[in-house]
């Protein structure tokens, strides 16, 4: 798993590749938490994001609460057919606002 | 206190930490960097934990529990850093082998949890197993963090279910579904706005436990077509969902899907209620594999003969001890698991009389297992049904040790609707009391006790009922000998599939009659998928082997039997919006709210003069009585073959008689929204043969 961070226009996006998984995930959030706590709008790029596990779930919705818990938005982007439609069999699609590209995420962060 | 400090390992082998676990609760529990795992076995000598990595096919590590790892008869150790989505354990128990004492410990198998929440091995369903595996069903972690954002169980009263009895898979597995994941929990959630259209507001899923469903698989002798466990009516773990059924279960996420689909039918107003078997496992007899159970402590969860052997009160090879104090506990912290985590509003017992055995097999007058889950607290709002007899002997319809909590399967009502329907004479009394909730059954309970039913999974669909006089199995491949000879079904003059316009119109108008009967009485009416579009299984009334077309249903007849789906849907409607149907107390035949009517008046095609012999039968029922205030319902049911004038009682004053439903005529005027039907003014009305009149005013 590789995660790069980045903040534009008041922003935080991250982008990930490889797998999240159970292996992967604590290790994410540690990187993830201090980038949370700077940005309270943030952008999920998982568009190189080739599998996601249960625990990648759980870490997504876990990240979620704790900026929805500060008034702050979550936008995921680029998520492949296969993950979505995992996402929706059980129910962590609900949670989520999603967009194709960063820049339809920025908008829908406006 | 932040931390715990007594969460450290103190002990170490080839790399692996643990330290002695707490007893409490049984099965893997995650704690602080950790998980607890938790066994009972009163008779092994020593038990070892078997840890695995995710499909591998040898373990990690094997930890025997050091003696100081046990309290009484419980083994339990904690194990440190586990990558908790990774990892598959399992057991060996070591312990005497001697089955006339009721031993059977081997040492040699990796046995599963009984306690496991997630099982693995059959993720995929019909994917070929690997028969080399030493470990078939594995036992692992569940995270149980659903979030169900303020989601509980709905609490509907029981009066007033309408219960759709359902096969996940056989739901949504043909084409015709057209859900993204056919077969599934998934596919399922996809189709309950269908539900919602329909009218019911309870699904009743046949066993979602995991099972196998190539238990017993063969090819059929002359088709070759592989006939697998398809209903699934034999529990390999009762904590862990099916994960075949899931879309998700090559993920192991089948906890969460099966949860999302709790929550989204609550969200639609629809219970759910699990058809759950604890009268016996999937191990079989002595000739059986070893899963878990028979190798943990043979002796505490089968009832044995004297020689050692299994009772088969189940029919299945054997019979689970329920009324054991531990196998007690085991049913009763499963289903509070089930209603706590997954939300489940209700349960129906599978050959329920079994869980009122005693250890030798012998009937309890007061069963302990069924009197602690009538009185439970965490269970206190789930609906008990129980399926009352066992393959056993056991017959307990009216008599199931109920504790005032418990309803049954209503057999004889079943029995009753089938015969008098298709023209048996000498059941108008009898159908009087079924229509009435079966006072004379549970006159001590009240008609909620009693299930209503006029098909379900076991015998024949609703149009096979009114198409076969006799079953036709013969797909089956057991030489047409399986499945039940006491259908009480009527083919309306030709054996199976007809082009006759004038038999079709028959057996059009006999399911039109047998729903309306069954919507119209007392009780708690349970409906078999498909039934309300006219699924047949060409006659097979025992398909628990068949996973293709003859089980599924085929979405297409949604399309094509139109005027049925209409007529059950206005049925159900009909029901919903008269209150006087649903009582909850049994009628008392007098008029008790000064209404110049009793609460309910039986009659014949003659005011007051209902035919105790005949096939015809007609009643009124009071609107005034019911709670709250209703319309007068009166109901003319004629199964003579031909028309009959039946003279009508006095609508309530001021208010005049409207047709509400007339099955003997074609769609749309076979049904009427409320008020839409025809007045009718004439003082008797000529009721077509076999068919019913159902007037409102």
């Amino acid at each position: 798993m590789n995660l790069v961070t980045s903040s534009e226009n008041g922003i935080g996006i991250a982008r990930l590749e490889g797998s999240l998984d159970g292996k992967t995930a604590p290790e994410v959030r540690g990187q993830l938490r201090p980038f949370l706590e700077a940005n309270s709008k943030m952008i999920f790029d998982l568009s190189k994001v080739d599998y996601m596990s249960s625990a990648g779930l759980r870490l997504l919705l876990l990240l979620y609460r704790e900026l929805s818990t500060r008034k702050g938005k979550l936008v995921l982007v680029g998520i492949s057919e296969d993950i979505r439609s995992v996402m929706s069999h059980t129910g962590f699609l609900n949670f989520f606002t999603l967009a194709s590209t960063e820049a339809e995420a920025v908008t829908a962060l406006a | 206190m932040e931390e715990r400090i007594d969460f450290y390992p103190t002990h170490e082998l080839e790399g692996v930490r643990f330290r002695r676990g707490r007893p409490l609760p049984f099965g893997a529990t995650v704690v602080p960097n950790g998980v607890n795992f938790s066994i009972f076995s009163s008779a092994a000598d020593s038990c070892t934990l078997v840890l695995f990595r995710k499909h591998e096919p040898e373990p990690f590590i094997e930890i025997e529990f050091p003696r100081e790892f046990r309290i009484g008869d419980v083994y339990s150790m904690i194990v440190f850093d586990l990558d908790y989505e990774d990892l598959e354990y399992g057991y060996r128990l070591s312990g005497p082998w001697n089955p006339e004492a009721g031993h059977r410990f081997s040492k040699s198998k990796i046995l599963c949890d009984p306690y496991a929440k997630v099982l693995g091995g059959r993720d995929v369903w019909r994917a070929q197993p690997d028969w080399n595996d030493v470990y078939q069903h594995r036992a692992r972690l569940s995270f149980d963090d659903f979030d169900w954002e303020g989601d509980t169980a709905l609490e509907i009263p029981t009066k007033d279910l309408i219960i759709y009895e359902a096969h996940v898979r056989g739901f949504t597995a043909d084409p015709s579904s057209k859900v993204s994941a056919p077969g599934t929990f998934a596919g399922l959630r996809e189709k309950i706005p269908y539900l919602k259209s329909l009218g019911i507001n309870c699904i009743e899923l046949l066993p979602i436990y995991e099972f196998d469903e190539w238990e017993n698989n063969r090819l059929h002798p002359e088709t070759g077509e592989l006939l697998l466990n398809y209903w699934g009516y034999s529990t390999v773990g009762f904590f862990a969902p099916k994960a075949g059924y899931a879309a998700t279960g090559a993920l192991g996420m089948q906890v969460d899907e099966l949860k999302n689909l709790v929550k989204e039918l609550h969200r639609a107003g629809i219970e759910v209620m699990l058809d759950v078997v604890f009268n016996h496992t999937a191990e079989g007899d002595q000739r059986g594999p070893y899963i878990s159970y028979r190798g943990i402590d043979n002796r505490t969860y089968y009832i044995l003969t004297p020689e050692g052997y299994y009772y088969n009160f189940s029919g299945c090879g054997n019979t689970l001890n329920c009324n054991h104090p531990v196998v007690r506990n085991m049913v009763l912290d499963c289903l509070r698991y089930w209603a706590s985590e997954y939300h489940i509003d209700g349960f129906r017992f599978d050959l329920a009389s079994i869980l009122g055995r005693d250890q030798n097999g012998a009937p309890l007058s007061n069963p302990p297992l069924l009197e602690s889950l009538a009185y439970d607290p965490v269970l206190s709002k789930c609906k008990l049904i129980a399926e009352a007899w066992d393959a056993g002997g056991l017959y307990q319809v009216g008599s199931f040790p109920a504790y005032g909590r418990w309803a049954e399967w209503n057999g004889k009502y079943r029995d009753s609707i089938r015969r008098f329907v298709k023209g048996d004479e000498g059941l108008t009394g009898d159908m009087a009391q079924r229509l009435q909730g079966s006072p004379d059954l549970y006159w001590y309970r009240g008609p909620s006790a009693s299930l209503n039913f006029v098909t379900c999974h076991d015998g024949f669909t609703l149009r096979d009922l009114v198409s076969y006089n006799g079953k036709h199995n013969e797909a089956n491949g057991e030489w047409n000998n399986d499945g039940s000879d006491d259908n009480h079904s009527w083919n309306c003059g030709w054996e199976g599939e007809s082009t006759d316009p004038e038999v079709n119109a028959l057996r059009h108008r006999q399911m039109k009659n047998l729903a309306t009967l069954l919507f119209l009485s007392r009780g708690v009416p349970m409906l078999l998928m498909g039934d309300e579009v006219g699924r047949s299984q060409g006659g097979n009334n025992n398909s628990y082997c068949h996973d293709n077309a003859l089980s599924w249903l085929d979405w297409d007849l949604v399309e094509k039997e139109t005027d049925l789906l209409r007529f059950f849907s206005m049925l159900l409607k009909f029901r919903h919006d008269h209150p006087v149907l649903r009582g909850s107390r049994f009628f008392e035949h007098r008029d008790y709210v000064g209404s110049g009517n009793p609460d309910i008046a039986f009659h014949g095609t003659r005011l007051h003069q209902p035919d105790w012999g005949g096939k015809c039968l007609a009643f009124r029922l009071c609107g005034k009585h019911a709670t709250p205030q209703d319309e007068d319902i009166y109901v003319a049911i004629n199964m003579f073959w031909d028309g009959l004038p039946f003279q009508l009682p006095r609508p309530p004053e001021g208010n005049h008689w409207r047709v509400a439903v007339n099955t003997s005529m074609a769609s749309p005027e076979d049904i009427f929204d409320r008020g839409g039907g025809p007045q009718v003014n004439s003082a008797e009305v000529i009721v077509g043969g076999r068919s019913i009149i159902v007037l409102v005013g």
